[in-house]
Formats: C-alpha cells, structure tokens, sequence
C-alpha cells in the first residue's frame, strides 16, 4: 500500500535526540541556514520561499514568502521576527511536539527570517503551560550559540542574530498576531486593527514578521530540498503538507502529517484506521474553534486551506476531531460557543456580547426551549458578528455554529420542534422510562437511583418519577431485563 | 564547543557525524551497536516513557547487551504511547508501541536477543523527506 503520510515538519520529530545539536546537524541541519548566508542574496531566499507555495500553517494561510518581503521591505533601524508558538486550539498539539521534538529547526528558521527581513532579533513568544517545549528551546538556543549558529557572525559572516523568549499566559486570543505582539509588549492581550500590519508596524513599532512554528520548520527543507520540490507537493494552491492532530472517536489517535490534497476519508479511515468500536462516522471538526464540522458528504475533498473554507471549515492550526452517532452537534456548536465566550478579549462588541447570545441561544435550544425563531436568530447573529468584528477570533467564531445548522438542520430541527436529542447528550430533553411490560419488579433501579426518583411495589411494574430524575443512567446500567429505555 | 565558522566545516561535521550513525547500524562495522529511542515528548512522559526508558538502560547493562538508549521527542503514535524504536544492526528500526517494563523486558528478551518479532509493532505509515 502507498504510504499517505509525508513528514516535512515533522521530519526529525521522534528521529532525533532534541536536546543533542549534533543529531541535528548529521541530519543537515543549519544547513540551509548556511547555504542562505554565503551563497543567496535576501531576495533570491525571499524568492525561494514565495515560489515554493508555503502558505501559513497557524491557519491564515497567507503567503509566507510575501510576508517575508513586505516586512524586508520596510525601512526601520530594527525589526523582529517572531515565532508565535502560542498554541491555543483545543486539541492541537503540533506546535509543542515540533518544538520538543526538533526546536533547532525553528530556531533555524528563524535566523533565516531574520536575514531575509533584515531583523537580527527573534522572539519565540510560547505560552508556559508547555514547560517541556520551553526547556528543550532553552537547551537549544544556547547550544546553538555555542556552536556559533546564533549570535554575532554567524558561520563567519557578517550576520548577526539572537532569540529571545517570550512567555505567554495562555489566552486563546494571543495567537492572533497583534494580541500576540501587545502581550509580548506587557500590555493586555488584546487585538488592534489592521491596518497597520505587523509587518510595517508591529513589536514596539518595529517591523515585526510573525510566523507559526509548524510554517518555520518546513524553511529549512525548502531550501535544502529546492522550492520546485515542494512546491510539486500538495494542490495547486496550498503546497507542501500539513501537521493534523487527529483526535476523537478515531483509533489511531495521533499526529499525522500529510500532503495537501489528501481526503479527509484517507485521513479517517486509512491513516486513522477507522472510528472506534466500528462506530458509525457522523461528522469531522477541523480548525478547532474558529472551524466548522463536516460530514459524510465532505469526505472525498481534497484537504486545502481554500477547499476547507469553501466547505464552510477551515484550516485552522489543523485540530481533527472525529465524532460519531453518540455525538449532539447541538452541543458540539455549544462546546466551542463556550470556549469563545470565556476567550474573547473582550475588546469589540460583536464578539464579547454577540457570542455570549449565540450561547445563551444555543443553550436554550439544547435545554429544549427553543423555537423555530432562534434558529433564524443564530444565523443571523452569526453573520453579523463575523462580518463585524475586529479580529480572527471574532470573525470565525460563528462557524461552528453556522456550519452545524448548514450541515445538521435535522438536528436543530428535531431538538426545536420535537424537543428531541437524537444522541442521547442533551439530558434535558431525554427521559428514562421504565417499560411495564418487561419490568418484573426486581427493585434493583429503585435501590440504584441517587435521588430516589424510582416508585413501585415488589414485583410490581416500577415507576420513574420524571421531576425527580436526574438522568444519571444508573437504573438503565443496572436493569436486568432491558425494562428501561430512554425516550 | 569552538564555533563554526564556514559552512565547510558545517559539511564536514555532519559527514562526520553521518558516518558515525552508520556505522552504528552496520553489522560489519566495529562500532556497530544495538540502538535504542524512546519517544521523550509530555504525552510519552505523561504515558510513562521515562520509568521505560531507565529501565532499558539499566537492564539492558546489567544482561550484558551494549546499547546505545537515547530519547527523542513525539513519534506521533500518540494512540501507542509509551512509544519505542529498536534498532537492531543489519536491521531496519523496529517501533513498538504501548512499552511498559514488562513490555520492555519481552523486547530484550525475545526481540534484541532472539530477533523475534512480538506484538505491539507499529508499521511505519509515512515516507520521510529522504524517500520523497
């Protein structure tokens, strides 16, 4: 069978020793950092990196290259380049294994951006949950000084570069660049509008070139490898491939990396051996909280940031999350509404009270108060709130609300009309029932419930009392004769 | 550590250290050694790769087998974890998943002594940058 994955980014993750320089310099590393500083001018690596496609893997996806040149561009007596490792999707982890696992390749990287930018200082901004990866970066860095990879004169050239390390406190919002750059300053984490750029105005009003740790590791390859050799991976327009964190109710729950243009089925079922229990498949989240949820039908689309997109999803910094039958995408819609509403900023409007609505909207539907009126409402609300507000965050927000009610109608539906949760997950709208007919009056579930919601004589058909129940499922465990069933 | 300060150098030092990696897996070679990668990322250490990792080291001294035990990070077999890889001079790596200690002793027993192959091998499902 050919082998679907291709590790670019990961290409030393689990190969070498991270905190050992050597392992990574057998394995050509600083290599290209060499190649760039003695036998390529600025432009001509600035040239490479456009042509070979590399789009940003923290899930804008704009053109890496173009970035680099606009930040070149412009004049400043200092400018920064920055690794945004501020890693925030729940459920994504490639960030922190890139950095554990093979940290002198951003660190790389990194001074290859510098001399392209004209920046002779990094910042490696990560947030401290990750100890391990900032431990190892750390060792690295000072390794790398060490062997004269960083600092002044660098492989005996003039060029000169250091990094520094920034610390982040975890706020979904600091990926975003601009928070990202205002926290590094020791202001608070929040968004500015754009314009002005990063790159023309960012850390300390420097020219700042941001770039996520999943895009730094794949320069080095570029470089050694050539821009027509990756550039002949993946689609048309998204190269090369990409680092998905597949979780869920999959088997093979693990990092996999795979050429753009890959289907989520191969990545499913081939890569990820399948769903679980042999569950049947019901849907696919990618992008985390600013993505959506896919089904059945989306399956055979060749993964890119353009077709995600265009499916209503997106890219995002490539969390993959499977969910089968036991799954309400009402309260997966909700799960994500959730985690927005503690993580926006607070700064603009739409986002800190629209999304707080979209919330309380969808809470009301899974408690089994909502009309046919609050559907219109969520799709209402979560246009205005995309098109209104100030940054990332905000803007891509309401796709997993609108992505689900586009895709799952049936299940907003039925939660609204027939007050019905198909999976079994919104216990407001469930309610266990004892089945006369079966129940032989064992008492076994009146001895078992918590609250004593459970009435009957011995021997008697039983009765659950549905204003006590708390929908804990311990009498259904319990039950003998299959007598209880949810309806 | 002197720097370095040409890219010649560079060149050198890696063929250098190339060489050494190979000859560790070649059987004809005299430095040829058994070598041994635990996966040392938070979710292997979370998982209990490093009580695995220190057992082979101690073990494999005391049973008189020369090894080289190294940590790497993720092996992205998160599914699998604690993760391993063997390799075994004159053979290709060898990745076994769910390592515990007692996993750990039947891979010295059985598969570095006696080149059985035992349960828990993860096949390798990725072409590297080298085989692209």
């Amino acid at each position: 069978m050919a082998k679907k994955q291709l590790r670019i980014a990961l290409r030393n993750c689990g190969v070498i020793d991270p905190e050992r320089i050597e392992e990574y310099i057998e394995r050509d590393g600083y290599l290209a950092l060499g190649k760039v500083l003695t036998t390529l001018s600025p432009e001509a690596t600035i040239e490479i990196i456009k042509k070979s496609g590399l789009r940003g893997r923290g899930g804008g996806g704009f053109s890496t290259g173009l970035k680099w040149e606009i930040t070149r561009k412009v004049q400043a007596d200092q400018k920064y380049v920055v690794c945004n490792a501020d890693e925030g999707d729940p459920g994504a982890f490639m960030d922190r294994s890139v950095l554990e696992g093979d940290p002198h390749s951003v660190i790389e990287a990194m001074a290859i951006n510098g001399y392209c930018t004209g920046a002779s200082k990094g910042l490696v901004y990560i947030r401290a949950e990750y100890p391990l990866a900032i431990e190892r970066l750390k060792i690295a860095m000072k390794q790398a000084s060490e062997w004269g990879f960083l600092g002044n004169k660098i492989l005996g050239t003039g060029f000169n570069f250091d990094i520094e390390i920034r610390y982040g406190a975890g706020a979904f919002v600091c990926g975003e660049e601009t928070a990202l750059i205002h926290s590094m300053e020791g202001l608070r984490g929040e968004p500015t509008v754009k314009p002005p750029f990063p790159s023309e105005s960012g850390y300390l009003e420097k020219p700042t070139n941001v770039n996520n740790v999943e895009t730094y590791a794949n320069v080095p390859v570029i470089i050694n490898k050539g821009w027509e050799w990756f550039a002949a991976i993946g689609t048309e327009k998204s190269k090369g491939t990409k680092v998905f964190a597949l979780a869920g109710k999959i088997n093979n729950v693990g990092l996999i990396e795979v050429p753009m243009g890959t289907t989520l089925r191969e990545v499913i079922y081939e890569i990820g051996g399948g769903l679980q229990d042999g569950a049947k498949f019901k849907a696919v989240q990618t992008g985390g909280p600013s993505g959506g949820c896919l089904m059945e039908k989306h399956l055979d689309i060749p993964i890119d940031y353009d077709n995600l997109i265009a499916a209503g999803s997106m890219m995002g910094s490539g969390g993959m999350i499977v969910m089968d039958d036991a799954n309400c995408m009402v309260s997966i819609a909700k799960f994500y509404l959730e985690f927005t509403v503690e993580e926006s900023c607070g700064k603009c409007s739409p986002c800190r009270i629209g999304n707080k609505r979209l919330y309380e909207l969808l809470e009301k539907i899974t408690k089994g108060n909502g009309t046919m009126e609050d559907l219109d409402k969520l799709r209402n609300l979560s246009t205005v709130i995309k098109d209104t507000s100030l940054c990332g965050l905000g803007q891509t927000s309401p796709n997993p609300v609108l992505s689900t009610i586009e895709n799952f109608y049936d299940e907003y539906y039925e939660h609204v009309t027939a007050k019905k949760c198909r999976s079994g997950v919104c216990k407001s709208l469930m309610n266990y029932i004892i089945d006369p007919e079966k129940c032989i009056g064992c008492t076994l579930c009146a001895r078992n419930c918590p609250v004593n919601a459970i009435t009957g004589e011995r021997k008697q058909a039983h009765y659950i009392d549905p204003e006590k129940c708390i929908k804990c499922g311990a009498c259904m465990e319990k039950c003998k004769f299959g007598a209880i069933f949810i309806n | 550590m002197t720097k370095i300060t040409s890219i010649k150098d560079l060149t050198l030092l890696r063929d250098e250290l190339r060489a050494k990696t190979i000859a560790r897996s070649d059987k004809s070679s005299p430095d040829s050694i058994i070598q041994v990668k635990v996966a040392m990322a938070t979710c292997g250490i979370a998982s209990g790769a490093k009580p695995v990792m220190d057992y082979l080291r101690e073990e494999l001294e005391k049973r008189n087998i020369p090894a080289r035990v190294t940590q790497t990070g993720c092996m992205c077999y998160c599914y699998a974890e604690p993760t391993v890889e063997v390799t075994v001079p004159g053979k290709e790596p060898v990745t076994f998943g769910y390592v515990n200690t007692k996993k750990a002793d039947e891979i010295i027993e059985r598969y570095i002594r006696k080149g059985e192959l035992i349960e828990g091998i993860i096949p390798a499902d990725y072409e590297t940058i080298d085989s692209k």
